[in-house]
């Protein structure tokens, strides 16, 4: 005895269903596959964020460093660690700023012109984040143009270094570089060392604190007293708090202690052993 | 989608692998170069300057 198929399924039926269940398939599929790229750009994503932003900016940032091409740039030898003049011929031997021509006032301080955004024009060291550390100062702080690329922002209306007023400049504390990624170290009598084509500015830090984003009284020419005419020369530093947020902002107030001219050597802050 | 794709790579096997990979290569390369530091910039993760906004 043989099987016969009922008549309504027979190969008149079943081809008019499997094209059905195929194309619910493959839709399944396709939206499967593209789940999956989400998923790997995604992930993607995270790698550049947390890593190659600090391969790509530390490559930005070095370039401008390199064009500021002061006539003192203390470089570190990759093999003893020690700071030695420019020219790599050199003895290590550093000058040091001698006493007399240190002024321990913002008075004669040659300030900066206005400059452009995006303009390198300063480089700032802190012997608290190594003897080495030493990171370009650019002007504006838009995230696109400066503060992700060129690391350390300055904002605008604010004082320039030397300056009676508020030096306030920002940069990231985590990826691009991060050129504030330290900046809980930090403590009252610190150095931070800006250097310019004109001159040498030492500040001491006064204070640290948290606050909120909105705060802006941190970057009044008299930091936390808006309206309040300056008499010092500050300068201020912001970043985000805590690190790989950006709830809060992480401020540090620093005062100036001394500037010198360019070309008198360097100050003993940044040199190792001095 | 993805064996779409393959079916209709020209060539035997070894030039479509050297198109895939090649392709691959060059869309990971535009996503970090350009997509990805748009984006970024887009969100508030990252910010750590004070405004009034």
């Amino acid at each position: 005895m043989t099987l016969q198929s009922p008549p309504n399924v027979g190969p008149d039926v079943r081809p008019t269903v499997r094209p059905a269940r195929r194309a619910i398939d493959q839709a399944l599929a396709v939206a499967g596959e593209i789940l999956i790229t989400a998923g790997v750009i995604l992930g993607l994503f995270v790698v550049w964020q947390l890593f190659y932003t600090d391969v790509q900016s530390g490559r930005t940032q070095a370039a401008a460093l390199d064009e500021l091409a002061f006539p003192e740039m203390p470089r570190v030898e990759a093999s003893t660690g020690t700071v030695t003049t420019a020219q790599p011929d050199a003895p290590a031997v550093v000058a040091l700023i001698p006493e007399a021509v240190k002024v321990y006032s913002p008075s004669g301080a040659p300030v900066l012109g206005s400059q452009r955004e995006a303009t390198t024009f300063g480089a700032l060291h802190v012997p608290r984040w190594g003897y080495d550390y030493v990171k370009p100062v650019s002007q504006g702080i838009s995230r696109s143009r400066v503060l992700d690329p060129l690391g350390i922002g300055h904002y605008p209306d604010t004082a320039m270094p030397g300056e009676v007023g508020n030096f306030a400049i920002a940069g990231h504390r985590t990826t691009y570089g991060k050129p504030f990624t330290d900046i809980q170290t930090l403590q009252v009598g610190d150095a931070l060392v800006v250097q310019t084509d004109a001159a040498w500015y030492v500040y001491t830090v006064t204070s640290t604190k948290i606050v909120r984003p909105t705060d802006t009284a941190v970057i009044a020419p008299t930091p936390n007293q808006p309206g309040v005419t300056p008499t010092v020369a500050s300068i201020t530093l912001t970043t985000c708090h805590p690190r790989y947020s950006a709830a809060q902002r992480y401020i540090v107030h620093g005062e100036l202690e001394y500037w010198a001219p360019a070309g008198q050597g360097y100050p003993s802050e940044i040199v190792e052993g001095a | 989608m993805y064996a779409w794709i393959w079916r209709h790579l020209p060539g035997p096997v070894w030039t479509r692998t050297i198109v895939a990979v090649l392709t691959l290569a060059i869309v990971v390369l535009a996503l970090f170069e350009w997509v990805f530091p748009a984006v970024s910039a887009l969100l508030p993760f990252q910010d750590q300057t004070v405004t009034d906004g």
